[in-house]
């Protein structure tokens, strides 16, 4: 009795630590030998591939020549450059996207948006902002390719993304973030911002909000040090507790783990990484082009029920599109349904960034990319 | 079989032990106070007597300081729920102030506390290290476990407040915490290049899971040769008898030689001692003499170098974004 009971008391802790996981994995190598460099996947717990909506009716070719929509119709900033057919074929499909009038959305339908009496009239704000985001398809989807470079689409034209990328049927993204109210003064309450079990950052307790200092702005994300030895490069770990915050965010939302881009004997190493490191990086000031020169920049426009706690917008992050795949919708070409929204940007000519120049280096594709908003 | 079990088979009941006299100036000693089944299934079944003593006292007072003030400050930062403290007590932590602070004394609620907590703590463990040698020392013993926690206290000393002094930042110090500490080992790693190229690091690995090894290796030998007696270690140094000379024949021809009662002992010592010893020592070089192991390694030449992937940083590409 005694020797079943030490037996289980020996057993029982090594099978609770053990972490075992049942179910089948699938195993990817993707780095050298000896490198840890391996995706593993719990084959029914990956994320399921949403599914795409069919285009609202077949866009032949012939629709796409005739009058433009800037002639056909009024106050036309962004799509006037699509023939009028083309026009309501992309009107018809972004309500789908957005706002469909099947139940799901409040007031959903073309009048999420528009005046039914006065159909060019911006008095609604959602269309206000429908036109920012159309703006910020077209920056993304024209000066962003570096992002894309990976797609298998690439070659094609058709990686990018949609309205129905982050939406998915919802006026808002599911998946957002905006600021967290600041911390308290004293210690009641405080957490400094981290030490929380947080989703944000799987459940560890690093600081918890890394978008607000990183995906917004210019500051600098690399925390280790070009020298072997001390220079005048001083960052603390603190400070690498919140990139490394930012990092599990984005291992999360694209259901991928560090080695995907990385290689871990030094994860600063730029020639050991994955070209899916370059990809993020591009990806990283993609996001923060579209947080602070479309959703930041369309300020009052947005009504208070709109806005986070701290008072700013809901902003997007890697997991907006990515949703824990790694790549968004499982790289379907959704975007060669939807020419409109490939287009060159036009806001006027000091922000003319040319799209022809996002060849190669891939760098330059984005210099000019700071549209007046 | 009787010694292959975890728990201790044999329990002595009798004449409760009060323990050897001490010279004068030491204080009087609680207990004994009695035997307990359970206690005695793992180690000693009498509790007590029990030596309080001045160091112990002191060391008693400033360590239930430190522990109130960690625990009260985590408590605070769930709005002082005890349900809450309970079930985010692995994640709450008592942050160092910071780097905007450098060494300097912040308010309370911006890392005060941090380091009134590790002046508490810190003041308790040396206290406790006094009372151990001190102890020692009365019950003229040899002080050989006060140095070995002398150093795993470097450790600790070099994680909390050398290398924060070294580094000018008390910011740079460890948080008090379960996961807290944890991430921040992680961070520290990354942030000097991969903490595995630092040959301290390396060291402190050896011995530790060497003490590990070693620990296993003693203690399956002397409980095979329990039934010769093999546990009377000491006696068997000068005098080896049929256990020692079985436990020798058996490593010689397992392992190739053999330590004597006298060296595995030696060898367990220095084995845990230099584990915390290069520890600190290569914590203490990070960030102060190397900043990136992983730099320092190739520079080096022993960190492997895999193919290149052909990746380019794109931010040294012309007309990087920022």
């Amino acid at each position: 009795m005694m020797r079943k009971f030490g037996t289980l008391a020996l057993v029982l802790p090594a099978l609770m630590l053990a972490g075992c996981e049942f179910g089948s994995k699938t195993q990817t190598q993707v780095g050298p030998r000896g490198s840890a460099m391996v995706q593993i996947h719990d084959t029914s717990g990956m994320k399921k591939i949403d599914a795409v909506p069919a285009p609202p009716y077949p866009l032949t070719p012939d629709m796409l020549t005739g009058p433009k929509a800037s002639a056909t119709y009024q106050n036309v900033q962004v799509l006037g450059d699509l023939s009028s057919e083309e026009f309501n074929y992309t009107m018809a499909a972004i309500t789908n996207w957005v706002s469909p009038d099947d139940g799901t959305v409040v007031n959903g339908g073309c009048n999420y948006c528009h005046n039914p009496e006065n159909m060019a009239s911006d008095e609604k704000y959602t269309k206000v902002v429908a036109r920012k985001m159309l703006q910020m398809t077209r920056n993304i989807n024209s000066n962003w390719k570096p992002h894309f470079a990976g797609s298998l689409n690439a070659s094609a034209g058709n990686a990018g993304v949609t309205c129905w990328t982050c939406h998915r049927g919802n006026p808002v993204p599911k998946y957002n973030w905006s600021a967290s109210l600041p911390d308290p003064k004293t210690i009641a309450g405080n957490k400094y911002g981290q030490n929380a079990p947080a989703q944000s950052v799987a459940f560890a307790s690093l600081p918890n909000d890394p978008f607000l200092p990183y995906l917004e702005g210019k500051n600098q994300i690399r925390v280790q040090g070009t020298s072997a030895y001390p220079s005048d490069h001083v960052v603390s770990i603190k400070t690498t507790e919140k990139t490394y915050g930012l990092m599990m965010h984005m291992s999360q939302s694209l259901g991928v783990n560090c080695t995907y881009c990385h290689n871990s004997q030094n994860f600063a190493n730029w020639s050991q990484s994955r070209p899916q490191r370059a990809y993020a990086w591009y990806g990283i000031r993609m996001v923060r082009d579209a947080n602070d020169n479309y959703i930041t920049a369309l300020g009052k426009v947005w009504p208070a029920n709109r806005l986070g706690p701290a008072g700013d917008p809901k902003k997007i992050f890697c997991a907006t599109c990515h949703q824990g795949i790694n790549k968004p919708l499982g790289g379907y070409p959704m975007l060669k349904d939807y020419p409109g929204l490939k287009g060159a940007y036009h806001m006027g000519p000091a922000d003319a960034a040319p799209a022809a120049a996002a060849a190669i280096p891939v760098a330059a594709a984005t210099e000019l990319t700071k549209p007046a908003a | 079989m009787a010694y292959q079990n975890i728990f201790t088979q044999v329990q002595l009941r009798g004449e409760l032990e009060p323990g050897v006299p001490l010279p004068a100036g030491n204080d009087t000693r609680l207990g004994p106070f009695g035997f307990t089944y359970w206690m005695g299934k793992l180690g000693g079944t009498q509790i007590g007597p029990v030596y309080l003593g001045t160091l112990g006292i002191a060391s008693l007072i400033m360590g239930f300081i430190a522990i109130e003030i960690i625990g009260f400050n985590m408590l605070a930062s769930v709005n002082w729920n005890p349900i809450q403290f309970v079930k985010q007590f692995f994640w709450l932590a008592l942050e160092p102030p910071s780097a905007k602070y450098g060494l300097h004394i912040p308010p309370l609620a911006e890392g005060g506390w941090w380091l009134m907590a590790g002046f508490f703590l810190t003041a308790s463990i040396l206290l406790w290290w006094l009372r151990t040698y001190r102890r020692a020392v009365e019950l003229q013993m040899g002080t050989h476990v006060a140095w070995a926690f002398a150093s795993a206290i470097w450790l600790y000393l070099v994680l909390g407040f050398i290398r924060p002094l070294a580094m000018g930042n008390w910011a740079e110090a460890v948080p008090f915490g379960i996961f807290p500490h944890l991430d921040w080992t992680a961070a520290f790693s990354i942030r000097y290049g991969n903490l595995f190229y630092n040959p301290f690091h390396a060291l402190s690995i050896v011995f530790l899971y060497g003490s590990t090894l070693l620990f296993a290796m003693h203690g399956a030998t002397i409980l095979a040769v329990g039934r010769y007696g093999g546990e009377r270690e000491i006696e068997q140094i000068t005098d080896r008898g049929t256990a020692s000379e079985r436990a020798a024949l058996f490593w010689r021809w397992t392992m190739g030689f053999n330590a004597t009662m006298e060296s595995i002992h030696r060898w367990a010592w220095w084995f845990a001692v230099l584990t915390t010893l290069t520890g600190g020592i290569g914590i203490l070089l990070s960030g102060t003499a190397v900043d990136n192991w992983y730099l320092w390694a190739v520079e080096h030449h022993f960190a492997p170098a895999y193919p290149p992937t052909g990746v380019v940083d794109p931010a040294t590409l012309p007309g990087a974004p920022k």
